[in-house]
């Protein structure tokens, strides 16, 4: 179905495409396979490529991430995942040496155009890191900073509203409602993340970058944490990076597979566990590599 | 295999006993290191502190004195003007003479008016100023004793050194033992020390004038080297794009933390004073030289304190949203905080102790007022340590250990500082 559609993207397709090669892509000719598009598309890439310095990390990828959706990005270390989804709200600027070059759109807006701002960019675009990395502060002042710095509440009251509402909806509430005042580095690594997700959701962004957010949690944590991420999609467009395939099999309606900086097959969560049409991703799931 | 293995299990245990014996030596001699290190520190202390303890005490000796008008020239119905110009020090002399009706010649004379200090006359004076019916009266007195006398007393000169080696006399001796036997003479905290400002006689010299001149000094270096330093760290640091110019600069600011202090002095001569010609011997061109001395260690420890924030903490923010500038001043800052204050405060604990830039632009004047601004002449503690110890006098050994002891005593406060601020900001 997508090989016409994949071409009419930029892929060149020879004879000496390498798609039956196991563990090696020929960098010049692939194309991905499966449906990288969606109708109802929030955020979409096109031909994107990510150098730093001389060395490229992405290779010519283009996916879309639809509205509602979690869509969670798969691969061995290396492949270029967190990159690209680093790309997504810009947060490679601060890496000097690194470039994007290609079209990336959130809403059909050009986010590395010249008159886009990083920052309300950010605040569309919210972002939870693998690492917990609650500010050093209160954990009310973690949950308020980001709508401090926007300027979206009027009155104390109305600050307290949001910072209980997103605490809520982090399902951490209840954890921590009566040590509102207690530094956020003082909880668990588990309680740290929901509060890092109740801080990216406190500016109510239109989508939330998740790169490995469990990876340093602990298996119930864990757990917690995608029981959230399920509910958070009624309202949010996530997209997270995952190492654990249960886990993006488990969260995710699409998922995407990256090898060494391409984008080798995207498709439904469950036809890429179940029935995977390229080599390298049936590989990487069966557990023969990576 | 087998073989092989109990082969090597010897040949490990041959080794060990070296092994372990290098280590002990190792040890032994980092022992020693530490040893030697303190036992020199507490030769300092030691030696400090047993000069510079008696500064902190005066010696006074009670005198009949007796307030004829005729020595003084003045009568009860003086005005204070009058009484200013009075001659004390004639009353003074008289009453000694009184004491010690025996002492003739002239030579005698002039040794028993040394007991008293000259800072007397005008202790006298001000009591008849405040109570004119003194004049007429004879009264006992407690009256500063000349310094050579109270090192006497304070037992820093003994009789067996050869007379003519020593300021103070036998015969002068003999009369401060009458009056120590008769209760005449006695010991009180040394006020003087830490209310006056210099003199050229070690019992009415003060380290006031110094202290405030130091502290002067410090504010203006601290408000013009902590901001400028602490911004030009935070651009370098996080604004400043990586080039061959930044390249430049920061090759430039480390290689100014290795230049003499004396070269900060040269430049504050040529630029502050005979350019801009601000005042000599201030505290403001003193501030200035120090804070262009301080401002590369506070740069250097403020870069080091910001680039070891941990970068999560940055991208947190900017994940919310939050601009470059509110990254760095709300979050980057408070954390690296701890860091630059520690730098700060042990820069300014280094230009505390400078002296050298400060013989540059005229802070070693002999200075006796007070300071009471930026702009008046004064001296430092450090300035005030090598004038006193550059003096022949005797009186001034014991100031001059007394003055480096407040100088560290200051030092160890600031020090203090330094790990009670990093303490209290690492707490949140």
């Amino acid at each position: 179905m997508s090989t016409a559609d994949a071409n009419a993207h930029g892929a060149v397709p020879d004879e000496a495409v390498g798609l039956d090669v196991q563990d090696h892509v020929d960098v010049a000719h692939y194309e991905t396979i499966g449906e990288p598009y969606v109708d109802n598309a929030k955020m979409s890439a096109r031909n994107v490529n990510v150098y730093y310095a001389d060395k490229q990390a992405i290779m010519d990828v283009s996916l879309d991430i639809g509205e509602n959706e979690v869509l969670s990005m798969i691969g061995p270390s290396g492949c270029g995942k967190s990159t690209f989804l680093r790309s997504l709200n810009r947060m490679n600027d601060i890496i000097p040496i690194c470039e994007v070059k290609g079209d990336i759109r959130l809403d059909g807006e050009d986010i590395y155009g010249s008159d886009q701002d990083t920052v309300l960019l950010r605040a569309r675009v919210g972002m939870v890191f693998q690492k917990p990395n609650p500010f050093p502060k209160t954990i009310y002042e973690n949950v308020a900073y980001g709508p401090r710095i926007h300027g979206l509440a009027h009155s104390k009251a109305e600050m307290d509203e949001i910072v209980e509402t997103s605490l809520r909806r982090a399902s951490l509430w209840d954890e921590v409602k009566d040590v509102l005042e207690q530094p956020g580095t003082g909880l668990s690594g588990g309680q740290q993340q929901r509060l890092c997700i109740a801080r990216a959701i406190a500016v109510s962004p239109e989508v939330i970058l998740m790169d490995e957010p469990c990876s340093a949690l602990d298996p119930i944590a864990t757990a917690r944490i995608e029981e959230l991420i399920d509910e958070l999609k009624e309202r949010f467009t996530i997209a997270i990076v995952t190492h654990s395939m249960q886990q993006a099999a488990r969260v995710s309606q699409r998922t995407a597979y990256f090898h060494l900086g391409k984008l080798i097959e995207v498709g439904d969560t469950k036809q890429i566990f179940t029935m995977p049409r390229h080599e390298l991703t049936e590989n990487y799931i069966t557990g023969r590599f990576g | 295999m087998s073989k092989d293995a109990f082969k090597n299990t010897e040949l490990i245990q041959a080794s060990l006993k070296k092994r372990y014996a290098r280590e002990r030596r190792f040890q032994l001699f980092g022992k020693l290191a530490v040893l030697l290190g303190f036992v020199f520190l507490f030769i300092l202390l030691f030696d400090i502190v047993s000069k510079g303890t008696p500064a902190f005490t005066q010696k006074q000796l009670q005198i009949a004195v007796d307030f004829d008008p005729d020595k003084l020239g003045v009568d009860a119905s003086a005005s204070a003007e009058q009484l200013r110009q009075a001659n004390f020090n004639a009353v003074i002399k008289s009453s000694l003479r009184d004491m010690f009706p025996e002492v003739t010649s002239r030579g005698d004379k002039k040794r028993l008016y040394r007991l008293v200090s000259i800072g007397a006359e005008y202790a006298l004076r001000d009591r008849v100023i405040e109570d004119p019916s003194l004049i007429g009266q004879r009264k006992d007195f407690w009256l500063l004793a000349h310094s050579e006398a109270a090192g006497y007393l304070k037992g820093q000169i003994s009789r067996e050194l050869p007379e003519v080696e020593r300021k103070v006399k036998d015969i002068q001796m003999d009369w401060l033992d009458q009056l120590r036997d008769k209760g005449l003479t006695k010991s009180s905290f040394n006020t003087l020390f830490f209310l006056e400002g210099d003199s050229r006689e070690p019992e009415l010299a003060g380290i006031r004038a110094a202290l405030q001149g130091s502290f002067f000094t410090l504010v203006v270096t601290f408000l013009l080297a902590f901001p400028i330093g602490v911004f030009a760290a935070v651009y370098l640091e996080e604004f400043a794009p990586r080039n061959r110019i930044t390249d430049l600069i920061e090759i430039n600011i480390n290689n100014l933390a290795a230049v003499p202090s004396i070269v900060f002095g040269l430049l504050g001569l040529a630029v502050f004073i005979n350019f801009f010609e601000l005042p000599r011997s201030a505290p403001l061109v003193g501030g200035i030289v120090l804070s262009l001395m301080t401002l590369p260690t506070i740069i250097i420890t403020s870069r080091a304190s910001i680039q070891a924030v941990s970068p999560s903490i940055r991208e947190a923010a900017l994940g919310v949203g939050a601009s470059k500038i509110q990254t760095v001043f709300h979050h980057v800052l408070p954390v690296a905080m701890p860091g630059i204050l520690t730098g700060s405060i042990i820069g300014m604990a280094q230009a505390l102790g400078e002296s050298a830039p400060l013989l540059m632009i005229g802070m070693v004047a002999f200075i006796m007022e007070v300071p009471g601004g930026v702009t008046d002449p004064s001296t430092v503690l450090p300035v005030q340590i090598f004038l006193w110890a550059d003096s022949p006098e005797r009186g001034f050994t014991e100031k001059t250990s007394a003055a480096i002891m407040v100088l560290m005593g200051f030092l160890i406060v600031m020090n203090a500082l330094a790990i009670y601020l990093r303490r209290r900001f690492e707490v949140k």
